[in-house]
This record gives structure tokens, C-alpha cells and sequence, in this order.
């Protein structure tokens, strides 16, 4: 006696938890049968092995034909096939879009494109994460970058309105497209102490204070193409910040700045005289960082030119990071007080980001 | 020239990518009604056009909107090429026909091409002007009411119900025209739908004139089947119960009448005819008229909601009653026999109903069923249809004689079926025999001078389980007790209904789902030796299916079974019976005994013990169920076990509670099983298989309950959440030396997994109930077996429904018993007794059935199992009716319980105001259920019937996910065709919902597969009643949320 043919279909589709995570975590039927018995889930109902097998098809079927539907929300939505309650919708998108940290990581800022997918196969490998759940992150993020990518106005409402997910998810999201479109280098040794949070609160700041819709909040002409994209980078802005290169190149203006930030700092840092003996150093470190963001490549690595210029210096001396704090504040502000320097809103919208970006990436 | 009807093509979305080059579509529209088509421009380069058109105007004879569907086909526009098809949409405009229903359709309708499915949608408005047509003679019926439901809907009242309508109309199968081996699967697909939606639009249209000459406007219990007979033709039946129904207008009229029915019963006396079958004297009034009405009294009509005046006027009635009963007895035989003679001059005094208005159910009979094997005959002519109709006619004549031998005049639950194999069908029929109140069934002339006497006379609710036929000269042996309620009638031992538990029933604890199984393997053969060997098994067959009943029933500690359904399916080498009905213990009938074992081969030590083993786990098996199904009953205080004559009433005891006998309640001993234990002599592997088999149904898990019927005795409080579901399984059998034993052991564990599958897959819905399981057995091949299940999951409230029906009431304990003990010894006598002594000749011989009928002894205790058959002399086929009549018994109802009644809405809770319309609340979700009401809700109308039929085809069988794949996606899509139709008429919900055929055929090597299904349902329009006042402060928030889209849901 074997079984040809075994379905289930409910009038309101019935979706289990826990297996659609083992679904989206790319377990073949077996291996979420394996699974599932060892919940003890046949201890709690009394149903046998069999029973198990019949339900956990059932269910993948059901995902693998909702998974049309999930590649572009909305159609889940308006789609009359499947019976299913609003929150159990927004719970199967949820789901669908959420990704595993280590998987993100390994792709961050990475070009998504058919070379990296060939790459999952190690991706899994070293993450443990099974190829087809690998595929299925890999091909979300590709979908909503292919999406998004060429929409104006907001990074973060565009996903929203595209793929329904939740606000968390959608800034998650934001920071992915953001960092895939401009190839940020994520993986390099020295930053593997980061997680894909410390990034995408980086994301967030630039997105915010760097990208063309940064400065559009109220454009002044509504016909201008390029006005609200918050993908790229404000181009005009990174070719300025050549001009802040006066701060360390002008002797001068270097020592004034920092006359005026240890003067501040006097007794308020546990670190002083490191950051006394530092201080020049850093400040060449931080605006360096800035002139070379005209070139493609060095956009790439701006973290690692972060994390080596500042972040590692500071470590090595041990600064508490509330002294980080400080004297970053202090370093932005005391610009203010340079008579010589003549930028300082781009400064700003410079280093108000940076400060930001480094605090979060200060940490071991 | 009687009707426009008028179309709107406004919109299209989610259309598939027809050209691959733009990865977009130019999308048009072709709806067509009758011959003349219409087309809207073409809609460039978009997957969701907007054609917006204009108004489509088709002039068209109201016969024609009755039976044409409007069809709607979406092309994609090809220049240089032809146009490629992108699916269609048939719409059944017969719910724009009825004054009451719908009045326009209109909604987003999912597009389908039954090689490729559902192919994005289209949205459609749909409207018709109907003129009035004074032509007396017209072939229209419409205006006609049909209703799938089988009870009076409930926002009607039942002027009259006129009875049985039937018609069936034939034609050739597209499928098997030689035009088929040069058109497209796809062509062929869609002749055959068109076909169907055509046939099923004339045989709606035939049986609404049919009423309409009976003076009926509606059809209550419309039930279309179906044949699809191969070469030999299409066949499409209906059946139905005609009716005249009024709508309940005043919004007063929803108003409950929760705990009417209860106290205006107490009050009445009881006052039961004690000879109730005096066919003797008093003139027969000839009733020129052959309707008989059922005049709903205001008191009494519970399905047809009485209103708050009518409240009013119930303790009247009870009061009035006291001395007027005294006459009721005369009066009432005489108006018996108006009744009578009214049934009889009906041809067939049947009805499809399942439930009806308290008091309309005098008596009950029996089980009433009659097959018949016929050889389909090669040629065809599809303008004479009478061959059909007189292998029915035949089968319908043998039902009512059997319905006669028990005593009885009508047949309720009245349904026919099917089942086809190559070129032999096997029609089968059963029903209930009963006895109708003659107060519903009067002559409409005289409802105002009767009505004031009769209503006094009203048997106050066991009446139903006492026997209707004359105890002296029973049709068959039978054991007889006195009604444990009222202690003056007769009641059989063990009652069999294919009805409704009826609402008023007092009924012990819970019910169950009881099911009996059965193979037989069968020879292949040819034309008449396959339908004779056929005939030849199928006796067997149903004495096996029904002593599997017997045992499962008294293995459960229960004596009722209501919704029987036995199906016989035929296939190649085997033959197929299932039978499941909902077992209940009703308080009015004997405490069923035990089961007891007996070897054949003393002296073996070894054979004893197991002998004893056996009996013990039997016993203990008993003694749990009862403590499952909290069968309780008050113990029996004495029993008379003595003539069949009735003795002299004995006095009677009271028991105030079931509490106080408790504890002697449960004890199960061998003493108790000396009488009334059914004995099991096991004298062969056979037996033993039989046995085992017994003890291998597990019952559901805890928090599970299930039944078959509408409503499950024993729970009352029904929170909102509904599920329901189609399952299907195949299996291969292996087909190496199959035996019956294994066959059996096969079938039994595909239906039992099945179960355990779907307690597993509902295990989020706990506690909770599978209303109406309706199990369908299909052979499709050689070596497969499929199995459909369609169910609806109700979850209930568990403190609430703990709140049993409790049975505290006085009870007058006299049994008297007809049976000696010999009789008890049931299987071993039924075999060498009956069996041989009616051999089942193979052809030729003609056998009066009626005769027949009457001279069966075999019996089980007061159920015979008779088996006649004649076989007619034509040639050119062969007859072989297989006739069987069962017979039922009947619980008593108390006259003094006031409980609330288990009323499936939890009226009582919940039906106090009515909830404000909030008809925008659930846009967008369609419930579906099999049963006719939505818990904690009101259906306020009745939008139409649904009637669809589609097939889905694939030629890439692996790519669309194997076989399961291919199946589970077009049930999904068959659902959803029927939930946007109901959306469209502007409903939210289907009640009465059937999936009537599901046939399903692969063909793995060619990558192939087909499948047909047929569904049917009322759409209707419910409102929630869950913003009242509650008693239950648990209202189902929680449960009902996930149901309704929207944040707008009342709650």
C-alpha cells in the first residue's frame, strides 16, 4: 500500500509556523520530519510518523506555491486562490524577507549579481546555512534592489510599499540596497567585529545626510530626475569635501584646531595625553577619509579607511568611549571657531554623519 | 422576448505574460450569451488593463437565461497570428432571476483555462431586466427558489412543502464524440464544461416547472448529480423537495425564539395515540388537491423563526391543550388517514429533507434502501431519456413499498446516487421511512379549522422513536421495549435514520463518528457476468456493512445512528462499502448491552483464554467509551422481560439526576450482557479479522469530536471559527495476492490515517468539532483507491459546552421484550438461517419485491436485513435489484427538560438583538461550510445557488508538482472560483456546501492527468451576532479575527 496521492486543502489556508521556518530555512521534507519528531511534537498529539510526513508535504506544497505570490507581495494581497488572514499574510511576507545575520554579512556591500551567487555554495559552507535558504536571502535582496533601485523618493517607503514588510525590516532592507549599490567593502578582516547592525545604522546616517534625497526633503523642482534618490551618493557633495582638506594641509588651521579641542578636553578625558600626542594623526585620518571619496574606490572602503584611521588608533590607547564622544563632539564643534575655514555646513553635514558612524563602529 | 441582459467588462489584473518579446499582453474580451457575441477593444501592452467598456445588451427569452451560462473568454490580441486564449469565465446568472436574490452581479472573477488554471482576474458586472411574462404555457420557470439546504432556510417559513421533484436530462459526452480525437484537450475541456453548465441550466429550468404546477415556489433540498456514464452518454439529475415558501420580512422575524420550543412542549401533555396504525375504518376524505401543505404553526416553527408575537401567543397553545387532547385521539386518526391518502396519491411521497420543523416528524420507520446494477447500454439517443428515468422509477417504487412494509408513508433524507464502473452502474436510493404529522400535511382548504384542534395534539417529542407499524404484525422480528421516556409506546432496541438528529431529540451525552468498512474483491468480467457478480456480492456486502455498524454502535455504548450513508462503489476487480453515520445515545431508546464472545472450539485452554482476552479489552473498550462520550444514562429500574403484548403500565420511578445513579451507572458485567449482549462467535480467522478490526478504530484526541451530521449532540456553545476542508488520498494497492482480509486491513487504514491526519493538521482549533464529514470512496484504477473528505472544523467553547444536555428526569423505567433469548445470537442464525434460505439467483427468476419484502426473517434484533431480487427479462441488460430495509427505532424525548437546546447557533447566547448590518465588515473573506448555518451568525439572505463544474488538465504532470501537486492546486482553485462567485453576488459565505464529484484520473508515463469536480452551495449573506449581549462574556475575539479581513470586523 503506498500512498499516491496525499492533500489538504482548507477553505483558509492553513499555515504552521514552525514549519514554514523550517521551509525557509531550506530543510528538505525528510530532514523537517527529522526535525519535527525530535520537538517531540508526536509525544504532545499522539500522531505518528506518518501523519508527521503527510502534514509536513502538505504544508511545503503550499508554501512552494504561495512562493509565486511572496516574490511580490501585493499579489499575495490581491491574489484570490489562497483564504488568509491579514496578520497571517503579513507574517508569510515577514518571514519570507527576513535573512539570517550571517548570511547578510557575508553579502553586505557586495555586488549582487550572478558571480556572487555562485559564490553561496561556500557562503553555506562556512555558515552553515543551508544553499537553498542562502538562495532564497540572496534572491530577496536582488529582487528588492532590482525593484528599488531606480525609484525616487524614499529608500525605505519605496520597500515598504513594494514588499510590505514591516518598518524594521524595511530599514534592514534599505541599508542592504544602499550598501549593495555602492559596494561598500564589508568583509575584510579587520571588520568582522562589526555586525550587520553597526552597517546599517551607518546606512541609515548617510542615507539620511549623503544621498541626493537628503537634501530634497522639500524639492524645489519637482521636474528634476535625479532630485530624491537615496540610493547614490550626492556626488556634488563628495567632489566638496576635497574642500575640507585645508584643515589638516593648512598648518596652521591644523594646530588652531588643536589648541582649541585640547583646551576643551583639558581634565575631561582619561586619555588626554594620547589624544594630545594623537590628535593630528586623527584629524589627517578623518578628513583624508573625506578628499578620497570623489574616487569610486575608495568609497568602497571608507569603513576599513574608518576602522583603520580612527577606530583602531583609539582602541590601541585604550579610549573609554565616552571619550570617544567627547572629543569627537568637541572636534566638530571646534571647527565652528576656525576663522580660516570657510565650509563649515558642508563640514557638518560631513562629520555629523562620520561622528555617528564612529561611535557605532567604536566598539571591540 | 422577456429579458436584457446586460454586461459590463470593466478591468483585468494579474493577466499571465502572453508575448514573451515585451513580457506583456494585449488583452480583449469576448462575452458571449447564446449566439450572439460581443467584444471590447483591445487593452495594448498591459497586465492589468482597463477596458472599462460599454454596456452589452443581449436580448434574450427568459428560458434561455435559464439555461445559458454567459461566458466570458479573455484573448490576447495576435496580429499576425491567431488569437491565443487566456482563460474564461462562466457565470451562472440564474440568482439575477429570483425577485429575492441577488440583483446584480459584479466583483473581480478569477479567469481559467483548465490546462493552465486560474490565469489572473477579470471584473465583470452583470445585470438583467426581467419583463413580466403572463404566458400561461411557457417553458420558464423563473422566479423558482433553489436551495441546496436541506431544511427550510432560515429566513423563510414553509407555507406548504409540496414533495418530491425529479428529472434528469441526458446527452452525448463531448469527451467521447469523434470530434475529440482532432480537437485540443483544451477544446474538448471546455465543450464539456459548456455542456454541463448548459444541461444543469435546463434540468434547474424542467424541475422549476414542475413546481410551479404544484403551486410551489422553491426547492428545498436541490441536489444535482452527475454520470458521467463514458461512451454511453451524460447523464444530469436532480432531485428535490418542492416547496412554498415566504420570506420572513420584518426584521422582528430574526428575532430568536430560543427556549420557545422547550417550554411550550413541557406544558403540552403527552398525549400519544396508542394505536397509531389504524388503517382500519373511517371514511378516507378523498383530497382533490394532491399538495399537501404543512402549515406551519406560529408556535412551532422554529426554522422559520417565529418572531416576538409570536412569543406571545405559545403559552396559549400549551394551555389550551389540556382538555382538548383528550379528543386528539379520534380526531388525530382520522386526519392520519387524510394524510395517508393525500401520500398516496403522490407518486413517490419522498423528501430530501434532513431536518424540519419540531413536530412535522411523527415517527420513524426505518432505513429504507434500494440498489439496482444495470449494464449501460452502448447506444445512446439522447432525446429519450426514459430509459434513465424508469431504472429510477423502479428503484423509487421499491423505496416506497419498503417505506410501506415498515408502516410508514413517506420517505425523509431521501437521496440518490451512483457509481459507474466501465459499462455496469450500480443506482442506488435510500432514505427514512416515516410517519409525517398530519397536521403539516393537510389539505390546504382546511388549515383554518384544524389547525386550532391540532396543534393541541402535537406529540411532545419522544413520539418520534416509537414504532409506526403494527407491534402484532411487525414487518420483521424486532425486539421491542417501552419507551424509557414515556413509558406508553413501543420503542425498538436500536434506531437507524439517514435524518438530522432532530433538534427536540433528548439525546445522552455526545455523539460520534461511526463508520464501517468493507472490501470485496470481484473476478474481472464482461457486461452481464460483471453486473451479475456484482448483484451476487451485494447482499453480502450490505448485511457485513451493516453488522460492522451494529458492532461499532454497541462497541460505543450507543443505540442511534442518524445520517446514514452507505456507498457501494464499484470498480474493476472489487467492490467498495462505506458507510458512516453519527452514533447517539438517545435517552428514549434501551440501554444497548454488551458485545460477548463466544468460542467454537471448547476445551483449548488456550483458545479460551485468548477467548477471554478478547472479551475483557471489549468490555473495557465499552466502559471507556462511555466515559469518553459521557454516556451517563439513569440507570434502569427494572425491566420487564416478558411478551411483546403490552402489559399493564408499571409504576414508575423517579430519578432527579443522573448524579444520583452514577455510580451504578458504569458498571459493566456480564450480567447486564446475559439479556441484551450481542454475541460474536468467533469460529474463524474471519471472525477473528472481524474482531480485531473492531478494536482498531481509535477515537479522535482529546478535545476532538466528530460527527457526520449537521449538529453534534452534547455541545451547545459554538464560538465563530469554522474551517472547512477537502482532503483527498489515493492509494496502490500492492497487487500481489490481494485477499479481502488485507484489502480490508487497507481500506481501514486508509480511512482511519486520514482521520488521524486531519486531527493533527486541526490540532490549532482544539476544542473543537468536524461537523458534517462526508467521506466519498472512488475506484478510479485497477489497483487505486481514492478517498474525499469534505468537513467543516468548529471550534466551541469548552467551559460552556460541558453543559450536556443533562438527562434529569423523572424516568418511568418499563421495558417489556420481545425476544427470547435465541434471537440475541444474531450472526451465526442470521447466516444459516436467512442467508441459505434466500440464495440470490443469478438472473431470470422474478421476484415480486413487495412479497419479498414482507417474508424475510433474518434479523438482528429488530433490524432485517432483506434481501430481494428480481431480475427483469429484457435482454438487452440485466436487473438486479438488491433491496434491503432497516429498520429504526426511536429515542424518546422527555417532555419535562427545559435545557437549552443544543441549537447549532447557540441561539440561546447569542440571539437577543439583531446585530447591525455590517455587510462592508468582511469584504473580501467567503466562509464555506457544508453545514446550512454559520455559528454566531444569521444568514439574512439567500443570494442563489452555486452550481459549478470545472476540469483541469495537465500535460506536465511532474512540473506542476506530481500528481498531489496538480490536485492540491486545482481544489485551491476551485474554492476560490466559488468564494469570488458568492463575492460577486455580494455574499460572504456558502452554506449547504458539497463537493458532489471529484474524479480524478493520471497517467504518470504521458505526464498527464485529469481532473473533474462538481460543487454546490446556497451563497448567502450572514451577519455577525457577536456584539450582543452575552452570557458566554467569552466572546470570540480571537477566533474570529483571523476570519475577517479588515480591522473593521465587529467585535
Amino acid at each position: 500500500m503506498t500512498s499516491e496521492l496525499d492533500i489538504f486543502v482548507g477553505n483558509t489556508t492553513l499555515i504552521d509556523e514552525d514549519v514554514y521556518r523550517l521551509w525557509l530555512d531550506g530543510y528538505s521534507v525528510s530532514d523537517a520530519v527529522a526535525l519535527r519528531v525530535r520537538s517531540g511534537i508526536l509525544e504532545q498529539t499522539g500522531a505518528t510518523a506518518a501523519v508527521l510526513q503527510s502534514d509536513t508535504m502538505d504544508h511545503y506544497r503550499t508554501f512552494h506555491m504561495l512562493e509565486r505570490l511572496l516574490h511580490a507581495p501585493p499579489k499575495l494581497l490581491h491574489q484570490l486562490i489562497f483564504q488568509i488572514p491579514p496578520s497571517r499574510q503579513a507574517l508569510l511576507i515577514e518571514r519570507y524577507y527576513a535573512f539570517d545575520e550571517a548570511f547578510v554579512r557575508e553579502v553586505l556591500g557586495k555586488k549582487l549579481s550572478k558571480g556572487t551567487k555562485k559564490d553561496l555554495d561556500d557562503i553555506s559552507t562556512k555558515t552553515g546555512i543551508t544553499l537553498k535558504s542562502c538562495r532564497r536571502q540572496f534572491d530577496n535582496f536582488k529582487r528588492v534592489f532590482k525593484v528599488v533601485e531606480e525609484m525616487r523618493g524614499s529608500l525605505v517607503d519605496n520597500i515598504q510599499q513594494h514588499f510590505l514588510l514591516s518598518d524594521r525590516l524595511a530599514r534592514d532592507y534599505a541599508a542592504i540596497v544602499f550598501f549593495a549599490n555602492n559596494r561598500f567593502e564589508t568583509g575584510k578582516k579587520k571588520l568582522q567585529y562589526l555586525s550587520f547592525g553597526d552597517f546599517a545604522f551607518c546606512a541609515e546616517l548617510m542615507i539620511q545626510n549623503w544621498t541626493l534625497g537628503a537634501i530634497g526633503e522639500a524639492p524645489t523642482d519637482p521636474d528634476s530626475q535625479v532630485d530624491d534618490m537615496d540610493v547614490d551618493l550626492d556626488k556634488e557633495f563628495l567632489q566638496d569635501l576635497k574642500e575640507l582638506k585645508v584643515l589638516v594641509a593648512d598648518k596652521d588651521l591644523l594646530d588652531l584646531h588643536k589648541s582649541l579641542v585640547c583646551t576643551a578636553l583639558r581634565g575631561k578625558l582619561s586619555v588626554f595625553s594620547e589624544m594630545e600626542a594623537n590628535f593630528k594623526n586623527l584629524s589627517r585620518g578623518l578628513v583624508n577619509v573625506a578628499a578620497k571619496l570623489t574616487h569610486n574606490k575608495d568609497v568602497r572602503d571608507l569603513f576599513v579607511d574608518l576602522v583603520e584611521k580612527f577606530v583602531e588608533p583609539c582602541r590601541s590607547d585604550h579610549w573609554p568611549l565616552n571619550d570617544v564622544r567627547l572629543f569627537l563632539n568637541q572636534y566638530s564643534a571646534s571647527v565652528h571657531s576656525l576663522d580660516g575655514f570657510r565650509h563649515p555646513t558642508l563640514w557638518d553635514r560631513y562629520m555629523g554623519t562620520l561622528r555617528g558612524c564612529l561611535l557605532r563602529l567604536y566598539h571591540d | 422576448m422577456p429579458g436584457k441582459l446586460k454586461v459590463k467588462i470593466v478591468a483585468g489584473r494579474h493577466l499571465p505574460v502572453m508575448d514573451r518579446a515585451s513580457d506583456l499582453t494585449d488583452a480583449f474580451v469576448e462575452v458571449k450569451f447564446g449566439n450572439t457575441t460581443f467584444k471590447t477593444d483591445v487593452y495594448l501592452k498591459s497586465l492589468n488593463p482597463q477596458w472599462n467598456s460599454e454596456w452589452f445588451k443581449f436580448e434574450v427569452d427568459d428560458e434561455d437565461l435559464q439555461d445559458e451560462p454567459l461566458q466570458i473568454t479573455v484573448l490576447d490580441h495576435d496580429t499576425y497570428s491567431a488569437n491565443d486564449a487566456i482563460g474564461k469565465v462562466y457565470i451562472d446568472i440564474d440568482p439575477l432571476l429570483y425577485s429575492e436574490a441577488a440583483t446584480v452581479i459584479s466583483g473581480w472573477f478569477p479567469i481559467y483555462d483548465t490546462i493552465h488554471g486560474i490565469r489572473g482576474e477579470i471584473n465583470v458586472v452583470v445585470k438583467v431586466d426581467l419583463f413580466n411574462d403572463l404566458n400561461r404555457f411557457r417553458q420558464s420557470s423563473c422566479g423558482v427558489k433553489f436551495f441546496c439546504t436541506t431544511s427550510i432556510p432560515k429566513c423563510y417559513r414553509a407555507v406548504i412543502i409540496h414533495g418530491f421533484v425529479e428529472e434528469l436530462v441526458v446527452n452525448e459526452d463531448p469527451e467521447y464524440q469523434w470530434i475529440d480525437r482532432i480537437r485540443t484537450p483544451r477544446a474538448s475541456n471546455e465543450a464539456r464544461q459548456r455542456l454541463i453548465s448548459l444541461m444543469s441550466g435546463e434540468l434547474q429550468r424542467k424541475i422549476g416547472l414542475k413546481v410551479l404546477e404544484m403551486r410551489g415556489n422553491a426547492v428545498v433540498g436541490y441536489l444535482q448529480c452527475f454520470d458521467l456514464e463514458g461512451e454511453s452518454g451524460l447523464v444530469v439529475r436532480a432531485i428535490g423537495t418542492a416547496c412554498t415558501l415566504d420570506k420572513l420580512s420584518s426584521p422582528a422575524a430574526f428575532l430568536p425564539a430560543c427556549n420557545s420550543p422547550s417550554k411550550e412542549m413541557k406544558e403540552i401533555p403527552f398525549n400519544e395515540d396508542p394505536n397509531p396504525n389504524t388503517h382500519s375504518s373511517g371514511p378516507s376524505t378523498p383530497l382533490k388537491n394532491q399538495t399537501y401543505s404543512f402549515s406551519p404553526s406560529k408556535s412551532y416553527s422554529r426554522q422559520s423563526s417565529s418572531s416576538d408575537t409570536d412569543l406571545s401567543l405559545t403559552p396559549k397553545t400549551g394551555m389550551g391543550s389540556g382538555s382538548a387532547g383528550k379528543e386528539g385521539g379520534p380526531f388525530k386518526a382520522l386526519l392520519r388517514q387524510q394524510t395517508q391518502s393525500a401520500l398516496e396519491q403522490r407518486e413517490f411521497p419522498f423528501f430530501t429533507l434532513t431536518a424540519f420543523p419540531p413536530g412535522f416528524l411523527v415517527h420513524v420507520g426505518g432505513v429504507v434502501s434500494a440498489r439496482s446494477v444495470k449494464l449501460l447500454d452502448r447506444i445512446h439517443n439522447p432525446d429519450e431519456p426514459e430509459t434513465r428515468d424508469a431504472w429510477w422509477a423502479e428503484i423509487r417504487q421499491e423505496i416506497k413499498s419498503h417505506a410501506k412494509a415498515l408502516g410508514c408513508h413517506a420517505v425523509v433524507g431521501y437521496s440518490e446516487s451512483t457509481s459507474i464502473c466501465e459499462e455496469v452502474c450500480i443506482l442506488s436510493a435510500s432514505g427514512t421511512a416515516a410517519v409525517l404529522n398530519p397536521r403539516f400535511l393537510q389539505d390546504g382548504t382546511m388549515e383554518g379549522c384544524l389547525e386550532q384542534r391540532l396543534e393541541e395534539n402535537l406529540p411532545a417529542g419522544c413520539g418520534f422513536c416509537h414504532i409506526p407499524y403494527d407491534e402484532l404484525n411487525m414487518p420483521f422480528p424486532a425486539h421491542l421495549t417501552y419507551c424509557c421516556n414515556c413509558r406508553k409506546q413501543k420503542v425498538p432496541d436500536v434506531l437507524f435514520t439517514t435524518i438530522d438528529l432532530p433538534t427536540d431529540a433528548i439525546v445522552i451525552g455526545k455523539g460520534c463518528l461511526i463508520q464501517a468498512r468493507l472490501c470485496r474483491l470481484k473476478k474481472k468480467a464482461q457486461a452481464e457476468a460483471n453486473a451479475t457478480a456484482i448483484s451476487n456480492l451485494l447482499p453480502f456486502m450490505e448485511y457485513e456493512v451493516h453488522t460492522q455498524l451494529m458492532n461499532k454502535l454497541k462497541l460505543k455504548g450507543m443505540n442511534a445512528l442518524f445520517g446514514l450513508r452507505i456507498q457501494i462503489t464499484v470498480g474493476e476487480n472489487m467492490l467498495m462499502g462505506l458507510a458512516s453515520a453519527t452514533g447517539v445515545y438517545l435517552a428514549a431508546l434501551p440501554t444497548p448491552g454488551g458485545i460477548q464472545i463466544a468460542g467454537k472450539t471448547p476445551n483449548d485452554g488456550s483458545y479460551e483464554q485468548h477467548i477471554s482476552h478478547m472479551q475483557k479489552k471489549i468490555n473495557d473498550t465499552i466502559a471507556k467509551n462511555k466515559e469518553l462520550y459521557e454516556i451517563n444514562p439513569p440507570e434502569i429500574a427494572e425491566e420487564i422481560i416478558g411478551s411483546p403484548i403490552p402489559e399493564p403500565r408499571q409504576r414508575s420511578r423517579l430519578l432527579r439526576s443522573q448524579s444520583e445513579s452514577s455510580d451504578e451507572v458504569m458498571e459493566l458485567d456480564l450480567s447486564h450482557g446475559k439479556k441484551d449482549a450481542f454475541v460474536l462467535e468467533i469460529d474463524d480467522t474471519d471472525a477473528m479479522e472481524d474482531v480485531h478490526s473492531l478494536l482498531t478504530d481509535v477515537p479522535p484526541p482529546s478535545g476532538f469530536y466528530s460527527c457526520n451530521t449537521e449538529i453534534m449532540p452534547g455541545i451547545n456553545n459554538w464560538t465563530s471559527e469554522i474551517q472547512m476542508f477537502t482532503s483527498v488520498r489515493v492509494i496502490r494497492l500492492s497487487s500481489l495476492n490481494l485477499t479481502n482480509q488485507a484489502l480490508n486491513k487497507n481500506f481501514n487504514d486508509l480511512c482511519e490515517n486520514l482521520l488521524k491526519s486531519l486531527y493533527f493538521k486541526l490540532r490549532s482549533m482544539i476544542p473543537c468539532c468536524l461537523c458534517h464529514v462526508n467521506f466519498t470512496v472512488s475506484l478510479p484504477e485497477d489497483e487505486l483507491i481514492q478517498v474525499t473528505v469534505t468537513a467543516v472544523a468548529i471550534t466551541f467553547d469548552k467551559n460552556q459546552a460541558l453543559q450536556t444536555t443533562k438527562p434529569h428526569v423523572e424516568k418511568s423505567l418499563q421495558r417489556a421484550s420481545t425476544d427470547n433469548e435465541e434471537l440475541l445470537q444474531f450472526p451465526l442464525e442470521l447466516c444459516s438461517d436467512s442467508l441459505p434460505s434466500h440464495p440470490f439467483p443469478p438472473a431470470k427468476e422474478h421476484l415480486e419485491s413487495a412479497s419479498s419484502n414482507s417474508g424475510i426473517p433474518a434479523a438482528q434484533r429488530a433490524t432485517s436485513v432483506d434481501y430481494s431480487s428480481f431480475a427483469d427479462r429484457c435482454s438487452s441488460w440485466i436487473e438486479l435489484i438488491k433491496l434491503k430495509a432497516q429498520t429504526i427505532r426511536r429515542g424518546s424525548i422527555k417532555t419535562t427538560v427545559t435545557v437549552e437546546k443544543a441549537s447549532p447557533m447557540g441561539e440561546g447566547n447569542f440571539r437577543n438583538r439583531s446585530a447591525p448590518p455590517c455587510a462592508n465588515s468582511t469584504v473580501g473573506v467567503v466562509k464555506m461550510t457544508p453545514l446550512s448555518f454559520i455559528p454566531g451568525a444569521k444568514i439574512t439572505k439567500y443570494l442563489g445557488i452555486i452550481n459549478m463544474f470545472f476540469i483541469r488538465e495537465t500535460t506536465s504532470l511532474r512540473e506542476e508538482g506530481g500528481v498531489s501537486g496538480f490536485l492540491h492546486a486545482f481544489i485551491a482553485e476551485v474554492f476560490a472560483m466559488v468564494r469570488a462567485h458568492v463575492a460577486a453576488l455580494g455574499g460572504n459565505a456558502v452554506v449547504s456546501y458539497i463537493m458532489k464529484q471529484c474524479v480524478f484520473m493520471e497517467n504518470p508515463n504521458k505526464n498527464q492527468a485529469q481532473c473533474l469536480i462538481n460543487v454546490s452551495g446556497d451563497a448567502v449573506i450572514f451577519v455577525r451576532e457577536s456584539e450582543l449581549e452575552v452570557v458566554s462574556a467569552q466572546q470570540p475575539t480571537a477566533n474570529c479575527q483571523p476570519l475577517c479581513t479588515g480591522g473593521e470586523v465587529t467585535t
